[in-house]
């Protein structure tokens, strides 16, 4: 309830409808976006969120050496376009117990960009 | 229904409205600290384990950021007045940590220590106006957070006080940009 309001919310400030099917991600704006995953995230090194490259295709809660909490490591999630695309419009609803904090991206457009910024970020060999 | 209940009582209780009124504290980080110790957590209150949770995730990210100002002072790159800019926002992330830590061991969590090393990318920081820039995008990573975590706090004082934070960090980031010349804020809201 609390969450359907802050989505309408946010939609009506931003003029994205709450609900629209997935759109094309551009990883240009995405790449600009992931500043908001700045504090906690980069792409090659734990911070206080796991290292980002090579997610896709991942088990979530999977990077070793990072002190995830036990319910993102029994999620049983596979990270892809579907499941990031749910996690990260909520994701402390959908693996509730995460350490992750933090509210969510209430538009589809903003996710599918990260998402497609995310999907091309493959570990340094 | 939290915000029905928020509309339709007072928000705090009489005796501490007066506290808070007369003691003109109400922003700063001891406020935050005995808000987050005073009645609603002393007595239970609705702050949860989640609400201790998601404090120790910003904890660990304030340490990191004590740390990446340490490493911007110790370069060799920042001049007066840039450097003291550096020296008092280290201080009040500092300060940041200490109300995050003290209240998570109120709520019964167990605070996250500074790591033993934190990797930066230095390499790629070769002058003052290089380091400002990662320092902005630090301070703009932590008001993201910050305005993400607020909605998601089961008590509404911890919410407040990130917002208080989130105020700080915001101001931080404007500063930063205007010292390498960019708009300082470049637009009417923070997402
Ligand atoms: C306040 C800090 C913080 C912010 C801001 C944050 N995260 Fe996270 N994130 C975390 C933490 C901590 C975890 C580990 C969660 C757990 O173990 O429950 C995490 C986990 C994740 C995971 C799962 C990774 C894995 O290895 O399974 C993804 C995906 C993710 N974050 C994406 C994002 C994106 C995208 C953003 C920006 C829109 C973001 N996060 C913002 C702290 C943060």
């Amino acid at each position: 309830m609390r969450l359907a309001v802050a989505v309408t919310a946010v939609a009506a400030i931003t003029g994205f409808p709450a609900a629209m099917a997935a759109p094309a991600g551009n990883a240009a704006r995405g790449e600009a976006l992931y500043e908001r995953c700045f504090a906690c995230h980069s792409l090659e090194n734990d911070r206080a969120g796991p290292r980002h490259c090579g997610l896709l295709g991942r088990r979530a809660g999977s990077v070793p050496g990072f002190d995830y909490s036990p319910a993102m490591r029994a999620s049983g999630i596979v990270w892809n376009a579907a499941t990031l695309d749910r996690f990260l419009a909520a994701p402390t609803a959908v693996v509730p117990g995460t350490s992750m904090g933090y509210a969510g991206i209430a538009s589809a457009q903003e996710r599918a960009d990260l998402i497609a910024y995310l999907s091309a970020a493959r570990c340094p060999a | 229904m939290s915000f029905l209940a928020f509309a339709n009582g007072p928000l705090l209780p009489a005796s501490r409205r007066g506290f808070l009124k007369s003691s003109g504290l109400l922003l700063s980080g001891t406020a935050v600290a005995l808000l987050a110790g005073r009645e609603s957590l002393a007595a239970g209150g609705n702050a949860t384990e989640a609400d201790a949770r998601i404090l120790n995730t910003a904890l660990a990210a304030e340490l990191e950021a004590v740390a990446a100002y340490q490493v911007g002072a110790e370069s060799g790159l920042l001049q007066k007045p840039a450097l003291d800019l550096a020296i008092t926002f280290q201080g009040h992330h500092r300060e940041h940590a200490d109300v995050l830590a003290k209240t998570i061991e109120k709520l019964g969590g167990k605070p996250a220590a500074a790591k033993a090393r934190y990797d930066f990318p230095t390499a790629k920081l070769k002058n003052q106006a290089d380091v400002l820039r990662f320092a902005a995008a630090l301070e703009k990573g932590a008001v993201s957070a910050y305005l993400g975590a607020v909605p998601v706090f089961a008590n509404r004082d911890l919410a407040k006080a990130a917002a208080s934070i989130l105020g700080d960090e915001a101001m931080h980031w404007a500063i930063l940009r205007q010292a390498v010349g960019e708009m300082p804020v470049p637009s009417a809201f923070v997402a």
